[in-house]
């Protein structure tokens, strides 16, 4: 039998608002309201917001928290004040991929971490699984969350005129404790757009009423159609494309998130620095077509004749106007301007590989 | 509502044909230019291509995805529509308008696989 479909608390909200529903990571979630391109647009010019709400939330707090997450996390959170938040990756032995992740320090013995939806299941159970030589206390705490992303230069307008809420003393990824219709509130300055915006996580009863307030103001609603062009111009991975059990952050290039010298390492340091010192097979690239045929998902990149790659995630850009991707490609072809190309159907096209990041990102520092 | 044009020939994937002589101009419906939403890209064959009836010969693609085109027809490419190189968007302004090939027809029998425009309105529903 068919697992059950899962929603979150605005699903109601969105069939009624006539969004395009399709099935991702186990929930049943809004593509697009209007079309991509129009709230593509609203976030990089005014502001959109988007139901999360899918996302996973899990609590780790006793006395080794931060030791605890230290070890299971790439990035450095040891010592780190209360009310920052961490982007990074747990990793297993071999320096593949679990999940990629934000924490969120509460409290010296309070770690707050945010993963993805589609890896609830496997990420709780291989926390569980590392915990039992730590004293911490593991919560999944994902079906007590819902989560609005407020993305956009006029976020922090939309916080405060529609929501009451100030967020102009948080800079980029820090965070804090709000008290709201009497239920105390997480509001963080981060987001997966490559524009400044917010995140805030709180109960469902709390979120729908946002939401409402939102709408009634006429802020732009964004699907997840166009988290997904936003993400990829701002050169951010997708775990299930970019990053996965077989691509390690080291091949993903993300290696400034991995802090091999901290103090007791983390499960796949080893695996990593490796990689590192040796260079790994494999490497993740930016290509940059010249014609507008769009590269997708799983399309072959070649080095002549030779099948050198595949493409992981690729679009027609909104704000950069080309025809862009991102590949998986042997390490020996991927250096910048090097020109490869790529088979879009029956045809073949040239490729230049070129910086992933497409988009200049606007973040509040 | 989508609209639909007496007279052409419409296949079961969506793509129509407007007969002219011996010519055939092949596009997508509007009701598949609205299902697909903003056009992006149209990939098509070039002049002189043979295109087979059943077989693929492009695609339309959305931001989001893209959508192989399949000839309802035999023939050969006389004509590709070039304008849409420039303004792919022309499709949702007007499908049957912007058909996207001109073909030399090899086989006016194909023609009688086709659905006249009552049956396309029965398969989608309208």
């Amino acid at each position: 039998m068919a697992e059950e479909i899962k929603v979150t608390c605005l699903h109601d909200k969105h069939v009624a608002q006539g969004a395009l529903m399709t099935p991702f990571a186990g929930f049943d979630m809004p593509i697009q309201y209007c079309d991509i391109t129009t709230e593509h647009n609203a976030v990089r010019q005014n502001v959109g917001v988007f139901d999360v709400s899918h996302m996973g939330e899990v609590h780790i707090t006793g006395p080794q928290a931060e030791k605890f997450v230290n070890y299971i996390f790439t990035n450095d959170i040891a010592g780190a004040p209360v009310g920052k938040v961490f982007y990074g990756m747990m990793l297993y032995p071999d320096g593949g991929t679990v999940d990629d992740l934000l924490v969120y320090k509460m409290g010296e013995n309070d770690m707050f971490l945010v993963i993805n939806a589609a890896n609830i299941d496997k990420d709780v159970a291989w926390i569980n699984e590392q915990a039992q030589k730590f004293d911490v206390t593991v919560d999944n705490q994902s079906d007590h969350y819902a989560q609005l992303a407020i993305q956009g230069p006029n976020g922090e307008k939309a916080m405060k005129d529609v929501l009451g809420i100030d967020g102009s003393d948080l800079t980029f990824y820090t965070f804090k404790l709000v008290n709201y219709d009497g239920e105390e509130i997480i509001v963080s300055r981060t987001g997966y757009t490559g524009e400044d915006g917010f995140e805030v996580y709180a109960t469902p009863a709390v979120i729908v009423k946002m939401w409402d307030m939102l709408m009634a103001a006429g802020v732009q609603p964004c699907g997840l159609g166009c988290r997904d062009t936003l993400r990829f111009e701002a050169g951010l991975p997708l775990y299930g494309d970019e990053l996965t059990a077989e691509i390690s952050p080291i091949m993903a290039t993300l290696g400034m998130f991995c802090k091999l010298d901290k103090e007791g390492g983390f499960i796949g340091c080893e695996a990593c620095a490796q990689q590192k010192a040796e260079g790994s097979a494999k490497k993740l690239v930016g290509l940059e077509l010249k014609d507008k045929a769009i590269p997708r998902h799983g399309y072959e990149v070649l080095d002549g004749e030779n099948v050198v790659g595949y493409i992981t995630t690729g679009y027609r850009g909104i704000s950069v106007d080309k025809s862009l991707a991102f590949a998986l490609v042997d390490r020996a072809v991927g250096a910048l301007g090097n020109e490869l190309s790529i088979r879009i159907r029956k045809k073949v096209f040239p490729a230049t590989v070129v910086k992933k990041r497409f988009y200049t990102p606007n973040y509040k520092k | 509502m989508s609209k639909i044009i007496e007279g052409l020939y419409y296949s079961e994937s969506h793509e129509y044909v407007r007969v002219d002589g011996e010519c055939g101009y092949i596009g997508i419906t509007d009701f598949a230019q609205h299902e697909l939403g903003n056009v992006v890209y149209v990939d098509m064959p070039e002049v002189d291509d043979e295109v087979t009836a059943g077989e693929e010969f492009g695609a339309v693609e959305s931001v989001k995805a893209a959508s192989d085109l399949v000839s309802p027809v035999s023939g050969t490419v006389i004509e590709v529509n070039e304008a849409l190189e420039d303004e792919p968007g022309l499709i949702n302004k007007d499908a049957f308008e912007n058909w996207i090939i001109k073909v030399q027809l090899s086989d006016m029998s194909e023609l009688e696989n086709l659905m006249d425009a009552a049956a396309y309105k029965d398969m989608i529903g309208e």
